[in-house]
């Protein structure tokens, strides 16, 4: 029931979505045909657009227009390229994906150590040492700290490669290592923050109280006790913070030149291509619902109490 | 009851003599006065704001002033942080940026921070349809990567400090909207809110002087982050050609122009990016510090 319950309020926001993305169009000032094509366009291709996007037909139509496009998985052709938008959306999903997928795993990696070892030294040294990381982290541009990494460890000690994604397999992993790592320090601080107030309150609960005064030695009730009952709360987290993380890779990308869909939303702004910047967006947003779905649906199966409330 | 009459009749003697009452016995304020993040973070952003406030003095040289001459030059007593590949004196530009991108993340987040309480308000204190359906459009919103959505609504609206305005005036209330619409649901249930109710006062005069009073608190203390949220964006624009316009000098647009010059020059990237973190810690210190000193007993 909870599954179908999750399932249907995700609908009106899909539809959302759409109509944002489709509304975009009209925030364009003028006529929006005549505004991406330029001054140099001839009347005659700014007409073609128009007509093509229906701009002369009431906005029913034009939206009815975007729909049946968007039914096709497309947002429609790309007035750079001259092909599909689905064509180069899906060309480059991979990379966006493993930039992704591998900066989630470094947040964790990073924040649980942390978050944890400063709930159990609470209000000494380590604990008012990691309660700064959110402190100095908030404040730090993500492209910085790209350059910065990519001073020290590809210009300065020659570590990894400056940009690019390479050829293999081991050549992508060694190449996503820097751009994840300056996508994870972007959540970090939110997550180290959360992390360890709810590892405090798990500390302090009574089961841990029980485990403890069993004997249990203090290393096992942290890894199975603890640990057992935090992970629900930090996917929660990972899945609220993971439409940031996504947001951020777009300007990371960008500065280790990976060709992911960051990039090509960047390069289609710079070509004043809609269509391709409205394709990116709407593939974003319904990754954030997907995702958002999922850890949601893996936290209710996790924790039964998630279910009733 | 007696200390407002003494304050309407008392001589400036007495005037005085309450304010120092005011100051020991007003328990926020003196909770203020004690508290180190505040006091901290207080200093650093004041210190950053008569920097913006007094660029002009400061700067020493005009932020667009080029000398093709005197183009990368290190730094010197001349020109204490270099110059950049324009000839133009770094120093002189980092203050003026700082002006620039400080007033921009003031500025721009006193629209959402007002609609957003609004919204939110509506939607906790009347809940129903308007709440099911403010709440739906805010989970739109939010469903939109952050960056992306900034991104693309300041290119659709055009680039540049208007671009800016607009986007996170569409973007930005909804995290504001959220704070506000659970913490007004809590305090609806309150019993004092169910006798001004029951008191007969209009639904006006209970949001305006009951409610918002106590939900108004969060939303200030996430408008500290907020500003450096906004900056952090406004930087980032900047860095991509899309937020405040060359020749304003901006600390994103100086990142950009210095990764030219990182191998042989690194402090014109770094730099910038120091001041962006400098001030985050600085606002990030306020919002902790007054979030400690508005939170009730």
């Amino acid at each position: 029931m909870y599954v179908l319950r999750r399932l249907l309020q995700a609908i009106p926001v899909v539809l959302g979505i759409v109509v944002v993305v489709f509304f975009m169009l009209r925030l364009i000032p003028g006529d929006p045909a005549a505004a991406l094509l330029g001054t140099h366009a001839t009347p005659e291709a700014i007409q073609a657009l128009r007509d093509r996007w229906g701009l002369d037909e009431p906005i029913w139509v034009q939206f009815w227009l975007f729909l049946q496009q968007l039914a096709q998985g497309d947002t429609g052709t790309s007035l750079f390229y001259d092909v599909s938008t689905r064509t180069l959306i899906a060309s480059r999903i991979p990379v966006t994906v493993a930039l992704v997928a591998l900066a989630s795993v470094f947040s964790v990696l990073i924040a649980v150590p942390l978050a944890t070892y400063a709930a159990v030294r609470k209000d000494r040294l380590p604990d008012h040492a990691i309660r700064m990381v959110p402190l100095v982290g908030l404040g730090m541009p993500s492209f910085w700290v790209g350059l910065v990494l990519i001073l020290l460890f590809s210009v300065q000690l020659g570590w990894f490669p400056v940009g690019g994604w390479g050829d293999t397999f081991a050549e992508h992993v060694y190449g996503l290592i820097l751009p994840a790592l300056t996508s994870a320090l972007g959540i970090v601080p939110l997550l180290v923050r959360s992390l360890r107030a709810g590892m405090l309150e798990v500390l302090e609960a009574d089961y841990v109280a029980v485990a403890r005064s069993k004997g249990i030695r203090e290393s096992r009730v942290l890894f199975v006790h603890v640990a057992r009952n935090a992970f629900v709360p930090t996917l929660t987290l990972l899945g609220i913070n993971i439409a940031f993380l996504m947001g951020a890779t777009v300007v990371v990308e960008r500065v280790f030149q990976l060709n992911g869909l960051g990039s090509l939303m960047l390069t289609a702004i710079s070509n004043r291509d809609f269509p391709v910047v409205q394709g990116v967006t709407i593939i974003f947003a319904l990754a954030v619902v997907v995702i958002t779905l999922v850890t949601d649906l893996v936290a209710a199966a996790t924790d039964p109490r998630i279910k009733l409330s | 009851m007696s200390a407002p009459e003494l304050a309407t009749t008392g001589s400036s003697e007495q005037a005085v003599a309450l304010e120092g009452f005011v100051v020991r016995s007003h328990p926020t304020l003196r909770k203020a006065l004690r508290n180190r993040s505040l006091l901290t973070g207080g200093a650093i952003v004041g210190t950053l704001v008569l920097i913006a406030i007094l660029a002009p003095w400061i700067a020493r040289y005009d932020p667009l002033q080029q000398d093709l001459a005197a183009t990368l030059q290190l730094p010197s007593w001349v020109h204490w942080l270099g110059t950049d590949e324009l000839g133009r004196d770094v120093w002189s530009r980092l203050v003026w940026a700082a002006r620039f991108d400080l007033a921009t993340g003031f500025f721009v987040v006193l629209f959402p921070f007002a609609f957003g309480t609004l919204i939110g308000t509506l939607a906790g204190y009347y809940g129903g349809w308007i709440d099911t359906v403010l709440s739906r459009i805010i989970d739109v919103v939010m469903a939109f990567p952050y960056y992306v959505l900034i991104i693309t609504l300041v290119f659709v609206v055009g680039k540049g400090i208007r671009g800016i305005f607009i986007a996170f005036a569409l973007a930005d209330w909804v995290t504001y909207a959220r704070t506000v619409r659970s913490t007004t649901l809590v305090a609806r249930r309150m019993d004092w809110a169910a006798a001004a109710r029951s008191g007969g006062l209009s639904d006006r005069r209970i949001i305006v002087h009951h409610i918002l009073p106590n939900t108004i608190t969060q939303a200030i203390v996430y408008a500290m982050s907020d500003v450096v949220y906004v900056i952090l964006a406004v930087v980032t624009l900047g860095y991509l050609g899309l937020g405040i316009q060359a020749p304003q000098p901006d600390w994103g647009s100086m990142i950009f122009d210095g990764q030219l010059f990182m191998t042989t020059r690194w402090w014109l990237s770094t730099i910038p990016g120091l001041c962006v973190v400098v001030t985050g810690i600085g606002l990030s210190l306020v919002g902790d510090g007054l979030a400690d000193v508005l939170r009730p007993e």
